[in-house]
């Protein structure tokens, strides 16, 4: 029926449907490839093309025009820098994704002379532009990015503008530990080969720069760990950098004390060292995705303006906090209602997946409330705001206690239990031994007591966790899964029940599968289509992309009845299309998924059978998640497709429907007072509530730009069968962070062997701690990555 | 041996000099971006094919140079 093409497009590479859009011997799959090119090989940007093939992002979708940036309110707020000459602006364009890109966005004064200078930050995905204001202004900056395909996206919670300074400290600490540490190394050296009684003043001036190099290693780099250790203190918890802090300590001291009375050459080697380690490890754990973000809300998901509507009917682009009661707002297809508001005009089909998880869109007549969240499917809409966005539908509910509520349902961390006893042990052990002592002689005992304290300072228990969870995180990212942090993989690791939701989780939302029961030959399959594609319904769109049809008759008389169906002639035939009632010879069968019939000439021709398509490979997946765990579906729909699902899960209980996000979280609730640990599969605001009550929320996107708050890690819809191995990968983790922590344990023994009788010389600390550091370090990035070839992970 | 109190001190003073440099380039941003400027290299800008004239003129220029 399709006629298949075997063009793809020049552009984006995507298949081209007709052969019409042709340009210097090019396909193009739309019109929107089409302009990009021309643009392009206007301004003699050829190279673009060049670089890589198919560079473009499909243009298939609708363009905004930035009127809003015009507003020098708005414009105010997403400038970095303006003064008479120039202005600099930073986007976010999430369609940065190759090195043509990046050549593209950095040539962009050959399109536009007013651009002084434009410079890609890739793995942001921003662009930082300066600009003469004199020649060119941001909204034509702003659609000469999207002209070219790569539309800004600026939305109510800039993410531009976001700092990112979490990590700036770091690294300046890790400069100066490391500065010290080399420094410190040269200057013991001779002291563990000995130095002879004529060359004393050497080694005293080596022990005073040592000293002065553990200043600022302590004061500078090390001043976190003591800050964790006495807010943990008065928590009155004893969480592993109490221990760290206390070793840190006490080797300083012990090192003065050395050097004061003149007994030995002091601790300053294995000071740095360890200081060096620990923030080496921080460092690796430390793991920031530019491109996602775990912490947007609501207002990332609201635009930046709204066109409202004067007395004469004009329209004027207006910031969205200054929308008031009473302002009339015009919302254009695919837009977001951004306020509760009355329907004033216009066809209203409101796609509220979003907020409630039906993925039907919802008919609204004239004169109904339509809350904030929603997306117009069908034209444009006049509405009158009834309430400001501060107090919307979709803000109340974001701000809802149980959406807020902070997490502890999340389970403590292995070392946050470890450290505990450890430093109970820990501390009892010196003291026992220095009362052991202090009989003999009280110097040995303070010796000692120092000794096991520096030697038991857990340097290895402390990197164990860091090294190991910063190698499972870069392999799960390999596999396009990202998490928030790395707490989530031991959470994972506990996981016994998985909550699915079904709207985008298990079924794909965008990409319905069409099948026609009957007979159409080519010329009535050409008349559907032509029919098809003068609605905005969103079944009439699912249909004339299955369809495809290149032929395009001219219609006559064609009338569309919201609800029911379409009417139109074509050389004198009659073509009705639309619901069982409406089309002339459907019977009314038992309906399971929504049907749209056909008759021509009052001839019945059969329907078309609109599925929800289910994620490819869910079948296998669900079977070795069934084994291990117990699985549940919660959806925010009514029951369509329950034939279609009902097989993947243990029985009909495990199935629920219509349940309100409020529901979701209440069942997941309910769940882990039965002792489950929840692992929730969701994705969107709906869901919202369930991720952050559940013990880990997964959230599935195949958008990784897209909003997904609450959730603990975002999991490329791509990388969706992947699930039962990552999960098994997580519990391999643990395991190791265990095994290793068994080694640290080991050489933490033999060191304190040393310490209790006194014996502990500043050269087997200093050989102890970096051997038992490295040994963990191999171990750990060893087993880890060892494991993820045995749950295939890498390849 | 007392060079070796002069030797120590220039040793610390140049790694105090390049951790101002690390410090530098820290503060002033080099190390924000680590990605991009490693495909910015690579662009040839040579690639952006000159009209046919303006290369034979300039070629000829060169040939002028070359023959004085």
């Amino acid at each position: 029926m399709a006629v298949i093409t075997n063009e793809v497009c020049y552009h984006c590479g995507d298949d081209c449907v007709s052969k019409l859009l042709v340009k210097d011997e090019k396909n193009f799959c739309c019109n929107g490839c089409l302009n990009v090119y021309s643009i392009l090989s206007a301004g003699n940007l050829h190279n673009y093309y060049k670089l890589n093939k198919h560079p473009g992002e499909s243009q298939k979708k609708e363009n905004q025009q930035f009127d809003y940036l015009n507003v020098p309110d708005i414009a105010a707020k997403l400038l970095s820098y303006k003064d008479a000459e120039k202005t600099i602006v930073t986007f976010y364009l999430p369609s940065i994704h190759c090195s043509s890109c990046i050549w593209l966005l950095e040539h962009l004064n050959t399109l536009d002379a007013g651009i002084i200078e434009s410079r890609v930050d890739f793995l942001k995905k921003q662009v930082y532009l300066q600009f003469d204001h004199n020649h060119t202004t941001l909204q034509q900056v702003a659609q000469l990015l999207t002209s070219i395909g790569y539309e800004p996206l600026i939305s109510l919670q800039d993410v531009v503008n976001e700092s990112n300074s979490k990590n700036d400290g770091l690294i300046p600490k890790i400069a100066v530990a490391g500065f010290c540490f080399g420094n410190v190394m040269i200057l013991s050296f001779p002291a563990y080969f000995g130095i002879s009684a004529t060359e004393k003043h050497f080694g005293e001036f080596f022990s005073v720069l040592n000293l002065l190099f553990c200043i600022p290693v302590v004061f500078y780099s090390g001043l976190d760990y003591f800050k964790r250790a006495y807010y943990s203190l008065k928590q009155g918890v004893l969480n592993i950098d109490f221990p760290l802090a206390l070793g840190i300590a006490v080797l300083f001291l012990r090192s003065i004390g050395d050097y004061s009375f003149g007994v030995g050459e002091g601790f300053a080697d294995t000071l740095t060292g360890l200081v060096f380690f620990l923030l080496i490890g921080k460092f690796v754990q430390q793991k920031t995705y530019h491109h996602l973000s775990f912490e947007r809300d609501y207002r990332s998901f609201f635009p930046v303006a709204v066109d409202v509507m004067n007395e004469n009917g004009e329209t004027k682009p207006v910031a969205l906090e200054s929308i008031k009661e009473g302002d009339r707002i015009s919302v254009k297809n695919q837009e977001i209602i951004p306020a509760d508001a009355i329907l004033l005009n216009g066809n209203a089909l409101i796609d509220f997946s979003f907020v409630t998880g039906e993925s039907k869109p919802v008919q609204k007549v004239l004169g109904e409330i339509i809350y904030a969240g929603g997306r117009q499917t069908a034209g444009s809409l006049e509405l009158e705001v009834i309430k400001p966005v501060s107090q919307s539908y979709l803000t109340g509910l974001w701000n809802n206690e149980s959406f807020q509520k902070s997490n502890d349902t999340k389970t403590k961390t292995f070392v946050t239990k470890v450290s505990h006893y450890f430093s109970i042990i820990l501390l009892s052990l010196a003291t026992l031994t220095f009362l052991f002592w202090l009989p003999t002689s009280w110097q040995i005992g303070l010796n000692a007591f120092t000794a096991i304290l520096i030697i038991a300072c857990p340097c290895a228990l402390a990197l164990s966790t860091p090294f190991t969870m910063g190698a499972a995180l870069s392999i799960l990212d390999k596999n396009k899964f990202y998490l928030k942090n790395t707490d989530v993989v031991e959470q994972l690791a506990a996981i016994d029940t998985i909550v699915f939701d079904k709207t985008g989780t298990v079924t794909l939302a965008e990409n319905n599968s069409v099948e026609f029961i009957g007979n159409l030959s080519y010329t009535e399959s050409n008349m559907v289509y032509s029919v098809c594609k003068n609605s905005s319904h969103p079944l009439s769109r699912k249909i004339c992309s299955f369809l495809n049809s290149s032929e395009n008759f001219m219609i006559e008389d064609f009338n569309e009845l919201v609800g029911k169906g379409m009417y139109a002639t074509y050389n004198g035939q009659e073509i009705l299309i639309g619901s069982a009632d409406f089309v002339f010879g459907a019977n009314n069968k038992a309906i399971t998924s929504p049907q749209v019939h056909v008759s021509i000439n009052r001839e019945y021709l059969g329907y078309f059978k609109i599925n929800q398509k289910l994620r490819p490979q869910l079948g296998e997946l669900m079977l070795s998640l069934n084994k291990n765990y117990h699985t549940y579906l919660i959806s925010g729909d009514s029951n369509q497709d329950n034939n279609l699902l009902k097989q993947y899960f243990k029985s009909n209980l495990h199935l629920l429907y219509k349940q309100s996000p409020q529901d979701k979280l209440d069942f997941i609730a309910k769940q882990q007072r039965n002792d489950a640990k929840v692992l929730m599969i969701g994705d969107g605001l709906n869901d919202a509530g369930a991720l952050q009550q559940s013990n880990t929320g997964i959230a599935v996107t195949d958008n990784i730009n897209n909003f997904t708050p609450g959730s603990d890690a975002i999991l490329d819809g791509k990388s969706f069968h992947l699930l039962p191995n990552i999960l098994k990968f997580t519990k391999a983790t643990v395991n190791i962070i265990h095994l290793s922590f068994c080694i640290a344990i080991c050489y933490n023994i033999i060191g304190i062997s040393f310490a209790i009788q006194g014996k502990l010389s500043p050269l087997i600390a200093a050989i102890l701690m970096p051997v038992s550091t490295v040994t963990i370090i191999l171990f750990t990035s060893i087993s880890t990555h060892i494991q993820a070839k045995k749950h295939h992970l890498l390849p | 041996m007392n060079i070796i109190f002069f030797l120590i001190a220039c040793s610390v003073t140049l790694a105090l000099f390049f951790l101002g440099a690390f410090f530098w380039s820290h503060n002033s941003g080099q190390n924000k971006d680590l990605y991009t400027p490693s495909v910015r290299i690579l662009f040839d800008d040579e690639l952006v094919e000159k009209p046919a004239e303006e290369k034979t003129a300039e070629e000829n220029e060169q040939k002028l140079k070359s023959n004085q």
